[in-house]
């Protein structure tokens, strides 16, 4: 029984050793035959579902076409990051990805899970500085690093209702919105909330820390990885004026409320039902407006400031879809002909933010003629041009920290948690202590 | 020295004899490689790989030695804590009262003469439902804001709580989806009822015993090995609690998949978090997968614990009938 233990041990290692060793990193290199004509075709993962995206998507493709008739794209929709990071973990790949989200940009650039793109960017003469606003420098690259590129990007800011507004401007400080949610919050006789302003908690739907943090100019981390949050007073001074409002409603008739919602991206979504007076959102919902609630007549505005900080009236935070090639992609060369395509080309970009309503991510997209705007679209345009505006720099742990913030914001407004300076200093605490496990800092 | 010789030649074996010996344990090994294979494979290799990668940085595509820094940090984490104390909670609480309210419903649907067909149909099939659509629709029915429950309650002026979102709450909730499908414990408690010898209940009876003490005296020790199993598969099943405090969890926090919505897991505070949900989160969401096994192994030391007091209990239950 000893001696079959041990070869059982003996298999286990040699298989053990055999697996480890896959998880080696390699550096991308990019072929000699990059400017082959060979007849190729590429896979594409990528997450748009909706009908008006794919087609729009489709004919952004049709586009790249018509300029690579080479290359022929095969693409798969709805594709989530967990899909992704399996196909590359697996050894399989598709050539190219697109994520929602550059939360991840920070592991998919340290671990080698895309490429690095700057060899191609080197050898595509294209000077990224020159290229992309400065924001967006911040979420596609980390450490030196840049393994994904910009798709489009997204601008955060205020929608409004105009007729629940009783012709009142949109505010522009932290004390007007409170003042203003309250004139305009209708309740019923027991207090049920029937009509909101503005539901302050951090759990509404865009309402997140990540995107409410702008409006006071709150800091996330410092330049060492290490969280800012439990030193930077901006994060009391937001967290303390969302709990007095909070308060004024009661937390559990506001939750009660929140959670007579429909689904956020469904027509159900309670701005266009007329349930709340503002709401924080990104530049897609006037798409979503104009197909699942065209009634509605609604203006858009730059999120409200905090009151001593008027000078920054009109920042917004940014983030954006992001773009890549694999580590393990099969064609990286026709795979760099479609990233580029989609990330660089004005006409591709102009095209996609017309049909589906988002900021391009490139100067000359920004500037280009053919770009549509309207006065609610352009809000957003404005708010991404913004010196001010910011977005969150890529950081390893990215998500920790955003969940563990917003689990503290829910205790501190649920009024679970009664000392707001300790609760501050346990998140403190919790992002250092995983930053030392994951990234040893 | 002779008597050395003499004990050498004693325990010689002849030739032919050793190599039947040979063949017989070769053949004895050719008939166990598919355990063995299977073994190796899915136990041996991924337990060995998980103490392995305990002992690095790993994010499920790079490898940094980092010694003890996983197994320290657990120390220190606590969520991990949190979560221990939420499946244990679970493990006392949820448990009993499912082993409880099943030999309950068993022992009605025995007793009862008609319409036991019609009630053994109702309270098994909710043990059918998916996992998930099961919390979805319970999420769904407690609701605060649109629910059912809520409606009737407030229909005679009683506000419901906020059953998921509530860290007062939220594992009571969990716990009336646990007694909901209970059916699959019923199942077995009724087969076990129906095996009790109906003589015993009859001289019992006859020397004045009253249903409570036929119960206690009878019912009760003859089921007690059913009894046992079902509460340590209940700890083993619960200790790898997952599916429904993870949707359950998301589904009343309300957040979504998009950019910029973070899900808390246990929301309400925690309170909903279990070990392997914590376990998960850290080697697929926050890429700590190092750390992920030391979890998995303190999973693995508690179930090992569980799983060997069963075999113990088991062996006196035989040694009993015996």
């Amino acid at each position: 029984m000893k001696r079959l233990l041990a070869i059982s041990a003996a298999a286990g290692l040699a298989l053990l050793t055999a697996c480890t060793a896959g998880t080696e990193n390699s550096a991308p290199s990019i072929a000699p035959s990059a400017t082959s004509h060979d007849p190729v075709t590429i896979e594409f993962w990528h997450g748009f579902s909706a009908d008006n995206e794919l087609k729009a998507f489709d004919d952004t493709l049709a586009g790249f076409k018509q300029k690579f008739p080479w290359i022929t794209v095969k693409a798969t929709k709805a594709v989530q990051d967990d899909q992704i990071l399996q196909s590359v973990r697996g050894g399989n790949p598709p050539d190219v990805a697109l994520s929602f989200t550059t939360d991840s940009v920070a592991q998919f650039c340290k671990a080698g899970i895309f490429q690095d793109l700057n060899p191609y960017l080197k050898a595509s003469n294209i000077d990224p500085a020159a290229l992309f606003p400065k924001v967006i420098a911040e979420y596609t690259q980390y450490q030196g690093k840049r393994c994904v590129m910009p798709m489009l990007a997204d601008a955060y800011g205020l929608y409004y209702n105009k007729k629940l507004m009783k012709g009142n401007e949109p505010p522009k400080t932290l004390s007007e919105l409170a003042d203003l949610t309250k004139k305009l919050t209708v309740k019923d006789a027991q207090g049920n909330i029937k009509v909101a302003g503005f539901v302050p908690t951090s759990q509404m739907y865009e309402n997140a820390p990540i995107h409410t943090g702008v409006m006071v100019g709150a800091k996330w981390t410092n330049p060492d990885g290490t969280s800012a949050i439990g030193s930077d007073p901006q994060w009391k001074t937001l967290m303390t004026w969302q709990k007095d409002l909070v308060d004024w409603f009661g937390y559990d008739k506001l939750e009660k409320f929140r959670k007579s919602f429909g689904d956020e991206w469904s027509a159900d979504n309670p701005f266009n039902k007329g349930k709340v007076a503002m709401a924080i959102d990104g530049e897609w919902r006037n798409a979503m407006l104009a197909s699942d609630a065209p009634d509605v007549d609604y203006g858009t505005a730059p999120m409200p400031v905090a009151d001593d900080q008027a000078q920054r009236y009109g920042a917004g935070f940014i983030t954006g879809t992001i773009i890549g090639i694999p580590r393990g992609a099969k064609h990286p060369e026709a795979a760099w002909e479609l990233v580029k395509y989609l990330t660089t080309d004005t006409g591709a970009l102009v095209g996609l933010a017309n049909a589906i309503r988002n900021v391009p991510s490139t100067l000359p997209a920004l500037q280009s003629p053919d770009l549509k705007k309207d006065a609610n679209f352009q809000t957003f345009l404005d708010i991404f041009a913004n010196p001010n505006s910011t977005t969150q720099p890529a950081h390893i742990n990215a998500v920790f920290n955003q969940q563990t913030l917003q689990e503290a914001q829910i205790q501190w407004e649920s009024g679970r948690a009664k000392d707001l300076d300790a609760l501050l200093a346990d998140v403190d605490k919790k992002i250092n202590d995983k930053l030392k496990l994951t990234a040893g800092g | 020295m002779a008597s050395t010789a003499l004990g050498r030649r004693r325990h010689e074996v002849p030739s032919a004899l050793r190599g039947g010996r040979r063949r017989a344990n070769l053949r004895a090994l050719l008939y166990l490689s598919p355990w063995l294979v299977g073994f190796s494979v899915f136990f041996l290799y991924p337990l060995l790989s998980t103490v392995y990668f305990s002992f690095q940085r790993y994010d499920l595509f790079t490898l940094e030695p980092v010694g003890l820094l996983n197994y320290r940090y657990f120390l220190r984490d606590e969520a991990a804590w949190t979560a221990i104390r939420n499946t244990l909670w679970l493990v006392v609480v949820m448990v009993p009262l499912r082993v409880l309210f099943g030999l309950g419903v068993a022992q009605l649907i025995t007793k009862i003469k008609a319409g036991a067909g019609v009630f053994r149909t109702i309270f098994y099939l909710p043990s059918l439902v998916p996992l998930v659509a099961g919390t979805l629709g319970f999420v769904y029915l407690l609701n605060p804001g649109t629910g059912p429950v809520q409606a009737i309650l407030g229909a005679v002026g009683i506000d419901s709580p906020d059953w998921f979102g509530d860290p007062a709450w939220s594992k009571w909730g969990l716990t009336m989806l646990g007694l909901w499908s209970v059916g699959d414990l019923m199942v077995i408690f009724m087969a076990a009822l129906l095996d009790v010898p109906k003589q015993l209940y009859e001289a019992a009876a006859l020397d004045g015993a009253n249903a409570w003490r036929q119960f206690v005296h009878i019912t009760l020790p003859v089921i007690r090995p059913v009894l046992m199993f079902a509460t340590v598969t209940g700890v083993i099943q619960t200790l790898q609690y997952f599916t429904q405090a993870m949707v359950a969890a998301r589904v009343a926090s309300g957040a979504t998949d998009s950019a910029g919505s973070v899900f808390v897991p246990g929301y309400p505070d925690q309170s909903t978090l279990t070990f392997p949900e914590w376990l998960f989160h850290q080697g697929f969401r926050d890429f700590a997968m190092g750390y992920a096994c030391v979890l998995a192994l303190v999973l693995f030391a508690v179930s090992m614990v569980f799983t060997l007091i069963l075999l113990r209990q088991f062996r006196g239950f035989a040694e009993e009938e015996a």
